[in-house]
C-alpha cells in the first residue's frame, strides 16, 4: 500500500547512553555559561554598535588605531559579511555615554578613507535600557516556562508536564551553551530565537506525549517500555518530516537572510536539532524514570472524553 | 458517504482566498518617490496642489501624479533625482510656511486605494531611518513645578503682607521660615486654601512651615510633563520635515521617536534633544562691579552672576523678563547692519506687555540676553546608574535700551547654525522637562534596502524548498499541502497589511519560520493517513480517521507555540515584537488552511467516491 514501511528502533534500550550524553551536553553548557558566560550583544550591555561601509576593502588595524587615538582604546573593530565592511563595538564606560558619541566615531571613520563611508547601522543603547532588556529577557524565558508548565499540566498529566518541562530545559541550556562555547553574540533577536524554540521543541514533545497517552490508553498488557517505544516509532517520520522541513527554511534564512539575522537563525538551528532529539529521548526517557504507568492515564481519561468531544 | 463538505464551507474558502488575495496585491506594486508638501498651520487644498503643480511645470520638472491626502499634498515622482530637485525647488518657492518633506509613497493603483488595500508597513529596518527612546527627565520637571510654586508664595505672602524671613526648596520640598509665631499662624491658615498642590505642615519649634507637593500634583505634573514633551517634540520633528513621524508615549516617562528615511541624524538628534532657550533680564551695576563680583564672589542681593561667551562677567537682575515660553514666532535671519547672524523674535502678549513696560522704564540701561540649555547624561559605575544633570547659562548679547519694543526684536550674538537651530527651537516650544537619549537605532538607507532583499530571498527559497520536499515526499497530497501552504502566506501577508503591522526584519523571519512549521500540521494528518492505510482501513475511511485523529494533537502543539509568541510580544520591544506578530498570525492561519483548506481539496478529489488507492 504504501512505500513506507513502519520503522522499527528500540529506542528505549539506548536511553541510559542517551541520557549520559544528554548530562554530558548540559553540563558542558552550565560550566561554559558559569565560567565564559555569554558574549551578550550591546542591546543587553549598552554601548556602540556602529556598521560602516568602505568604498574599497578597508584594514581593520588602521581602522583600530585611528580609533584608539581619537580616545576610543576600547574599540572592537571587524570585518563585517565582506571585507569593505566593518562593524565597530563600543562598550559603555564611565567617561563617555552621550548619545552624540556615535557621531564622532563616524568622524573618525571618515578619516580612515579618501570617500565618506556609508553608514549602514548606528545603535546606541544606554545602561538603564541595557539592563531592562536584560531583567525582561530573563522574565520573558520563566514566564514561558511557567505558562507551559501549566497549560501540559491541566491538557495531561504532572509527569508529562515534568518530562516536557525537562526536555525544553535541555534544549535551552544546550543552546545557550553552544553561544556561551563559541562565544556567539547574544542579542536580543536570539532570545526571541530561543523563546521560538520554546514553543517549536514543545510542539515536538507535546505531539511524541499525544502519542504515549493515546497508545496507553488502547494498547492492552504491554510494558511501559513497549509503549513508549511503539510511541516514539508511530511518531518518527513526523517528527524527522516536520524538523526537515522546518531546517530547510532556517538554512534558507541562514545563508541567504544577512549578517542580521545570522544569530537568530543559528540559535533556532541548534534549537531544533537538539530539540528533535530531545523529544525523542528526554521526555520519554523522563517518563521511564518517573515509572509511567497505564493508571496515571485513566484516571485523566474522563476529563479526556470530554475534551476531545467538543 | 464520507469526507463531503457542505457548499458554504467552500464557498466560506473561496471568499477568505479572495479576500486575502486583494488585500495582499498592494505589497507586489513597489514604492514612488514622493515630496510630501504640509503647512505649519491650515489643511493644504486643491489649490495648493495646483500651485504646486504649476510651480514645478514653470521649473519643468515631471511628475508622476499630485494628490491632496489628509492635511498634506503629496507628489509622486518617476526617479529619486526629480524628487530631490522637485523639493528644493519647492522649498525656495513656497515660503517659510510649507514644510517640504521627501517620501516614500506606496504606488498602490487606484482600485486598490478605493478598497483600503494597502501595502505592509515596512519597520526602521527596512525602509531605513532613526528610531530613538528618550527618557524625560521627572525628577527635573519636579523641582521646576517647585521652584514656579515657590515664586508665588513669596509673590503671595508679600501681597497678602504677611511678613517672613525666607523661602528655601530642597529634596524635601519647599520650606518658608518666619521670625514670628503669629506670622506663621497667619500664613498656615491661608497657604493651603490658595496652594491646592500643597500639603503643608507646620513646625512651630523652629518657625516654619513645610510643604510638600500631593501625589496628585506629582502624577499630574509628570503626565504634563510627557505630554507637553510629546507635543514640543512633534512640532520639532515637522520642523525638520520628515514625512510619517511616530512620536509615542511609552509607560510613564519615556517617548519613542520614530523618524523613517531621514539622513542626517547627527542634526536630528540635536534637535530633538535640545532643551536650548532664552530668557530676557536686565544688567545691574557697571562693567568694573561685574570684574569685582567674580573676583571676591560678592553679589548683590538683587543679583546673579553669568559669563559671556568670552567668559568675562556680567551681573544680571534676579527678575526674569520674559522667558522663551512667551515666543511665538521666531526666524533666523542676517542683521542688515552689522552682517552678522541673528534671530527675529515675536512675543506673545503678555511677554509683549512685560517687554514693552521693561524698556520704556529702563530707556538707556543694558539688557542681556541668556543662552539657557539642560543636558542630562545617565552613567553607569559599576551596579549604580546614575543621572548627571548640567545646565548652561551663557549670555549671549548685551545690549543698550536705545527706545521702546514690545512684541518684535531681533537677537544677534550667535553663529549661523546656532541661528537657524534656536529659532527652530524656539518656533516648535520648549520641553517641559529635558530629555535623555537612551537608546538609538539608526539604519541607513541601504542596509534597509539590502535587508528587504535578503528577506525576501529567503522567503522565497525556504517557500520552494518546502514546496518541493513536499511534492516529492507526500505526492498528490503533497500537492495539496502546497496549495495550502501558498494559500497560508497569501493570507499572513494580507492580515498584516490590513492590520498595517509593522514588519520587521525579525517579522520576515518570524514568517519564514511559520512557513516551515505550517506543514507540521499537515504531516501530522498525512502521517496518520498512512498509519490508518497500513492498518488496513480503506482509503475513505482513513482520510477521515486521519483528520480526526490529528486535530488535538494539532491544537495542543499549536497552542504551546502560541503561548511562546504571545510570552514574546508582551515582554519583547520592537523588532521582536515584529518576529511575535508574525509567528502568532502564522500559527492561526496555518491551523485554518492546513486543517480547513487541505481537507476542502481532498474532498473534493477523493470525497464521495469510490477510490482504491491514495498518492500520499
Amino acid at each position: 500500500m504504501t512505500q513506507n514501511n513502519k520503522i522499527k528502533i528500540n529506542f528505549m534500550n539506548k536511553r541510559k547512553p542517551a541520557m549520559a550524553a544528554s548530562l554530558l551536553l548540559i553540563l558542558v553548557s552550565l560550566v561554559s555559561l558559569f565560567t565564559n558566560g555569554l558574549n551578550l550583544g550591546i542591546d543587553f550591555t549598552g554601548g556602540y554598535l556602529i556598521e560602516a561601509g568602505y568604498q574599497q576593502d578597508v584594514d581593520v588595524n588602521r581602522v583600530r588605531d585611528a580609533l584608539a587615538e581619537a580616545g576610543f582604546k576600547d574599540a572592537q573593530v571587524q570585518n563585517f559579511g565582506s571585507s569593505k565592511d566593518i562593524i565597530v563595538r563600543i562598550a559603555p564606560r564611565d567617561d563617555i555615554n552621550k548619545a552624540s558619541i556615535g557621531d564622532s566615531i563616524l568622524e573618525v571613520l571618515n578619516s580612515t578613507a579618501d570617500e565618506p563611508v556609508n553608514l549602514r547601522r548606528l545603535e546606541f543603547v544606554g545602561p538603564q535600557v541595557g539592563d531592562e532588556l536584560r531583567d525582561d529577557g530573563g522574565i520573558a524565558l520563566l514566564v514561558a516556562l511557567g505558562g507551559i508548565l501549566i497549560y501540559i499540566s491541566l491538557r495531561f498529566q504532572l509527569k508529562s508536564a515534568v518530562g516536557a518541562i525537562l526536555a525544553l530545559v535541555h534544549d535551552v541550556i544546550i543552546t545557550m551553551g553552544i553561544f556561551s562555547l563559541f562565544q556567539i553574540e547574544f542579542d536580543l533577536t536570539v532570545l526571541a530565537a530561543i523563546l521560538a524554540v520554546i514553543g517549536y521543541s514543545l510542539n515536538d514533545t507535546v505531539v511524541v506525549l499525544d502519542r504515549i497517552r493515546e497508545t496507553f490508553r488502547s494498547v492492552r498488557k504491554t510494558g511501559a517500555e513497549d509503549i513508549l517505544n511503539m510511541s516514539i516509532n508511530d511518531t518518527l517520520s513526523r517528527t524527522l518530516v516536520t524538523s526537515l522541513t522546518t531546517l530547510l527554511v532556517l538554512l534558507a534564512l541562514f545563508f541567504l537572510g544577512g549578517e542580521i539575522i545570522h544569530g537568530f537563525a543559528l540559535a533556532l538551528i541548534i534549537g531544533v536539532v537538539v530539540g528533535t532529539y530531545s523529544s525523542i529521548y528526554i521526555a520519554s526517557s523522563t517518563l521511564m524514570m518517573m515509572h509511567i504507568h497505564k493508571q496515571d492515564f485513566l484516571v485523566v481519561a474522563k476529563e479526556e472524553l470530554v475534551d476531545d468531544n467538543p | 458517504m464520507l469526507n463531503q463538505y457542505p457548499l458554504w464551507k467552500y464557498i466560506l474558502l473561496v471568499v477568505v482566498l479572495l479576500f486575502s488575495s486583494i488585500y495582499a496585491l498592494p505589497n507586489l506594486y513597489g514604492e514612488d518617490p514622493a515630496v510630501q508638501v504640509s503647512h505649519r498651520t491650515k489643511s493644504l487644498t486643491e489649490e495648493d496642489r495646483l500651485l504646486v503643480e504649476q510651480t514645478l511645470k514653470k521649473k519643468q520638472i515631471p511628475f508622476k501624479s499630485s494628490s491632496v491626502v489628509e492635511r498634506h499634498l503629496l507628489v509622486r515622482f518617476n526617479d529619486t533625482e526629480t524628487q530631490l530637485q522637485a523639493a528644493s525647488a519647492l522649498k525656495e518657492s513656497l515660503g517659510k510656511q510649507y514644510l517640504i518633506a521627501l517620501n516614500l509613497a506606496p504606488a498602490t493603483p487606484e482600485w486598490l486605494r478605493a478598497l483600503n488595500a494597502q501595502p505592509m508597513y515596512l519597520g526602521l529596518d527596512l525602509r531605513g531611518g532613526v528610531h530613538f527612546l528618550m527618557e524625560v527627565d521627572m525628577v527635573a520637571a519636579i523641582k521646576r513645578l517647585e521652584e514656579s510654586l515657590l515664586t508665588d508664595i513669596r509673590t503671595y505672602l508679600r501681597e497678602e503682607k504677611i511678613r517672613y524671613r525666607g523661602v528655601r526648596r530642597d529634596d524635601q520640598g519647599l520650606h518658608i521660615s518666619f521670625r514670628k509665631l503669629e506670622n506663621l499662624q497667619k500664613a498656615a491658615s491661608k497657604l493651603p486654601r490658595q496652594f491646592r498642590d500643597l500639603e503643608f505642615t507646620e513646625d512651630e519649634e523652629n518657625l516654619t512651615i513645610n510643604a510638600k507637593l500631593t501625589e496628585v500634583a506629582i502624577r499630574n505634573e509628570k503626565k504634563a510633563a510627557l505630554q507637553q514633551n510629546v507635543i514640543t517634540l512633534r512640532n520639532r520633528v515637522n520642523e525638520l520635515g520628515v514625512a510619517e513621524p511616530v512620536i509615542q508615549q511609552q509607560g510613564d516617562n519615556r517617548i519613542v521617536v520614530q523618524l523613517p528615511g531621514i539622513q542626517d541624524t547627527a542634526g536630528a538628534k540635536k534637535i530633538l534633544g535640545a532643551t536650548a532657550t532664552l530668557e530676557f533680564r536686565l544688567t545691574e551695576g557697571s562693567r568694573s562691579e561685574w570684574l569685582d563680583a567674580e573676583e571676591s564672589g560678592r553679589i548683590p542681593l538683587n543679583a546673579l552672576l553669568y559669563h559671556e561667551r568670552d567668559g568675562s562677567p556680567v551681573l544680571l537682575n534676579r527678575r526674569v523678563i520674559v522667558t522663551g515660553d512667551q515666543i511665538v514666532d521666531a526666524a533666523s535671519t542676517i542683521d542688515s547692519q552689522s552682517g552678522t547672524p541673528a534671530v527675529n523674535v515675536r512675543l506673545n502678549s503678555k511677554g509683549a506687555g512685560r517687554m514693552g513696560d521693561t524698556t520704556r522704564e529702563n530707556i538707556g540701561r543694558p539688557m542681556a540676553v541668556v543662552f539657557i540649555e539642560n543636558k542630562i547624561e545617565t552613567k553607569k559605575v559599576g551596579d549604580t546608574v546614575t543621572k548627571h544633570r548640567t545646565t548652561t547659562k551663557e549670555v549671549i548679547n548685551v545690549a543698550t535700551i536705545r527706545g521702546q519694543f514690545s512684541n518684535r526684536f531681533q537677537i544677534t550674538g550667535l553663529e549661523s547654525m546656532e541661528a537657524r537651530d534656536l529659532a527652530l527651537l524656539l518656533r516648535a516650544g520648549s520641553l517641559r522637562a529635558p530629555v535623555e537619549i537612551i537608546e538609538e537605532r539608526t539604519v541607513g538607507p541601504s542596509l534597509g534596502k539590502d535587508n528587504i532583499e535578503k528577506g525576501f530571498i529567503s522567503v522565497v527559497i525556504g517557500f520552494c524548498l518546502v514546496l518541493v520536499f513536499m511534492a516529492v515526499y507526500y505526492k498528490a497530497f503533497g500537492m495539496i499541502a502546497n496549495v495550502a501552504l501558498t494559500a497560508n502566506l497569501i493570507i499572513i501577508v494580507a492580515i498584516l497589511s490590513l492590520l498595517q503591522a509593522t514588519l520587521t526584519l525579525p517579522g520576515i523571519a518570524g514568517i519564514v519560520l511559520t512557513v516551515g512549521m505550517a506543514v507540521d500540521a499537515n504531516v501530522l494528518i498525512f502521517e496518520r493517513i498512512k498509519e490508518e492505510l497500513r492498518n488496513g482501513n480503506s482509503p475513505q475511511a482513513s482520510i477521515h480517521a486521519g483528520y480526526e485523529k490529528a486535530f488535538s494533537t494539532i491544537t495542543d502543539a499549536n497552542v504551546t507555540t502560541l503561548l511562546a509568541a504571545i510570552v514574546l510580544f508582551t515582554l519583547g520591544t520592537g523588532p521582536v515584537k515584529g518576529f511575535a506578530v508574525t509567528l502568532s498570525i502564522g500559527i492561526l492561519t496555518s491551523m485554518f488552511t492546513a486543517i480547513v483548506g487541505t481537507r476542502a481539496i481532498v474532498n473534493l478529489l477523493y470525497g464521495g467516491r469510490e477510490i482504491k488507492k491514495l498518492s500520499i
